[in-house]
């Protein structure tokens, strides 16, 4: 075991596993974490911490993970590259790993500009890879960046994430495939609702022996409405959503369209579990919707969550 | 055609309005100008194929400068006309002078002579 | 070369208030390249100004005048007779322009007359583009030509990030996803498989993360 996490135990007991998301709050509301994280209890396997994505300023992922810890969770460790250099990347993973947090997951993060401080000055000193690369060499050389050893090396499962939709898409299983090289042992994807791209993407990752080395799984966020479809196929860059998903959504009564979104997420689930081997669990967003994950897990027939 | 128009008008004769500066147009103003325009011919017309467009582009130019020194914009203008249209040249004439008498002298030759 | 964008008349009517003569200085370098800061745009910038205090009833006492580098003291030693004859001086050269005029005339106040924006080329007539950001360690080649650390919002050296779309950057439409067009000008190139190294951390101490830099040529020193 490298870290020892559930998200870890679950995987390699061959369990499909279930990721949940949560953002933290725009100020220090701790019992926002708490009831948010009520939620997710005993539903999915580890819990994502944001870490101030969109680039709006939000409690630190950290705390929020300590938070969840308390409550008898398993966060995921969400970290940037934007707002810390070398220097803070690796002090924040040690003291995340004290506070016995045991999953990270290393992203670029989104650019400030789209924030709520777009003024502000980016770091960007590692991007994702190179921190996937360097916290598996403080793992496993049990050193840091610049080759002097560590006094307590931090035992954690190394995530990354990856987007199929986003373009060249012939480079997106390549540049999965460098992030694994790196170090990861899981990757979560970016929301799925393009079924026959994501077949594609994932029928390539098993053909280059990416799915052996690495957990790959897939991303879930239900549709809550008409609007929420549209707006997310035209202004979230690197985002895909057929026209028959909103089309479906269209087609029932406007108190329905939150349901509807939850049975396609439901029928997706099922889709990849039963059609894609490759893929050994699905991460669910429900973003701010935190109280409808359960019927997304229960529904996909995933509850209880195992226990190992 | 003996078409009438405004004595206080100085043409500047230029091969094509593209030809047309900037600087031109400001030392107009510093030199006590109260309005300029540029005559230059009809919009697809050029026979340098854009002459006419640039210098729309930097009256347009000039626009904001004088605007930002708190002149009035309004006193340079752009106007399209082809050369068998004496008629329209003289309306122009009249038009842009009335609308230049209208806003009154050019502050920048008021405090000059204050 | 350097290019760099005028700043608002606003600005720089502010900066002179009460300075009657005033000097506007331009430079022969990069900056008349760009058109910006070159003997023609002195000569905009010096009538604005003129026409500026003729409306409020001031002498327009506003010169001109260019030097061929406003970056090598030998050009600044040029306006060693009359330097401290103005009560201010707009430099519109890049920002090495009004640094090294304070320096040499510590006496009379200089003010920038454009604000320097990055190190580019022209890409058509009156449009520029970013290419360089001066990190000191030069690996375009590596990239197809094309600069990550530059040209990417993110200085990503494993790009591109998931925000890529229709080979635009997340950041906004007019900006081009510049690890999407790395991507195909090394795939056109037969040279893709190069991109699948992962690509270590950077040293960032040749750039401006590593302090202020000199640079000292001991052959060329006198």
């Amino acid at each position: 075991m490298k870290s020892g996490s559930n998200l870890e135990k679950v995987l390699a007991a061959g369990h499909f596993a279930v990721t949940g998301e949560l953002g933290p709050p725009r100020g220090n509301n701790v019992e926002e974490v708490r009831h948010k994280a009520a939620f997710l209890k005993g539903i999915v396997d580890s819990v994502n911490i944001t870490d101030n994505q969109t680039a709006v300023v939000r409690m630190a992922s950290w705390a929020a993970c300590k938070l969840l810890i308390d409550e008898g969770l398993e966060p995921n460790y969400q970290m940037v590259c934007r707002d810390r250099n070398r220097i803070a990347l690796q002090s924040d993973i040690l003291g995340a790993s004290a506070l016995g947090i045991k999953n990270v997951l290393c992203l670029s993060g989104d650019h400030q500009r789209f924030g709520d401080h777009p003024e502000g000055k980016n770091v960007y000193d590692l991007d994702s890879i190179q921190l996937i690369d360097t916290f598996r060499k403080m793992r496993d050389e049990k050193t840091f960046l610049n080759g002097k050893e560590l006094d307590g090396a931090p035992g954690i499962f190394i995530g990354a994430a990856a987007n199929p939709f986003a373009d060249p898409f012939a480079w997106r299983v390549v540049r999965m495939g460098k992030k694994i090289a790196a170090g990861a042992d899981f990757i979560q994807t970016q929301c799925i609702y393009n079924m026959p791209k994501f077949r594609e993407f994932v029928k390539m990752a098993v053909d280059q022996g990416l799915t052996e080395k690495c957990a790959l799984l897939a991303g879930i966020t239900p549709l809550k409405s008409v609007g929420m479809a549209k707006y997310m196929a035209k202004f979230v860059p690197g985002m895909d959503v057929p026209e028959e998903h909103i089309k479906r959504l269209q087609g029932v009564d406007k108190k329905e369209q939150g349901n509807e979104g939850i049975k396609i997420a439901i029928e997706m689930i099922q889709e990849i579990r039963e059609t894609m081997p490759g893929v050994k669990g699905v991460h669910v967003m429900a973003i701010e919707w935190e109280h409808r994950a359960k019927e997304i897990v229960e529904g996909a027939g995933l509850l209880p969550r195992p226990v190992v | 055609m003996r078409l009438q128009y405004p004595t206080n008008i100085k043409i500047i004769q230029l091969p094509c309005s593209g030809r047309v500066d900037i600087l031109h147009i400001l030392k107009s103003f510093e030199d006590g100008a109260d309005g300029v325009y540029v005559a230059g011919c009809m919009e697809g017309d050029c026979h340098f194929l854009t002459g006419n467009l640039k210098a729309r582009r930097k009256v347009n130019y000039v626009k904001t400068v004088l605007a930002a020194l708190g002149v009035e914009p309004e006193r340079v203008e752009m106007f399209n006309m082809s050369s068998a249209e004496g008629p329209r040249f003289a309306q122009v004439a009249r038009e842009f002078t009335a609308k230049i008498k209208e806003l009154g002298p050019s502050p920048v030759k008021q405090a000059k002579a204050a | 070369m350097i290019v760099g964008d005028s700043k608002p008349l606003e600005e720089i009517l502010e900066m002179i208030q009460g300075k009657e003569k005033v000097l506007v200085l331009g430079c022969r370098g990069c900056v008349t390249v760009c058109n910006v800061g070159g003997e023609k745009e002195v000569g905009i910038l010096a009538t604005l100004l003129r026409i500026a205090r003729k409306k409020a009833g001031l002498a327009p006492s506003i010169e001109e005048r260019t030097l061929e580098r406003q970056c090598d003291p030998e050009y600044i030693e040029e306006l060693a007779e009359v330097a401290e004859g103005y009560d201010a001086i707009i430099s519109i050269a890049c920002g090495v322009g009004p640094q090294f005029m304070s320096e040499r005339f510590p006496k009379v106040p200089v003010y920038p007359g454009i604000n320097t924006t990055f190190i580019g080329g022209a890409l058509e007539h009156g449009v520029w583009g970013e290419r360089c950001q001066s990190c000191g360690n030069c690996l375009v080649h590596n990239f197809g030509g094309l600069c990550p650390i530059a040209r990417c919002s993110k200085s990503l050296m494993n790009g591109p990030c998931g925000g890529s779309a229709n080979k635009k950057c997340e950041i906004s439409p007019d900006v081009d996803c510049i690890w999407h067009l790395i991507v195909e000008k090394m795939d056109a190139m037969g040279r893709l498989k190069e991109l699948e190294r992962v690509w270590p951390v950077k040293n960032w101490i040749t750039s401006r993360d590593g302090g202020p830099r000199k640079r000292v040529r001991e052959d060329l020193k006198q």
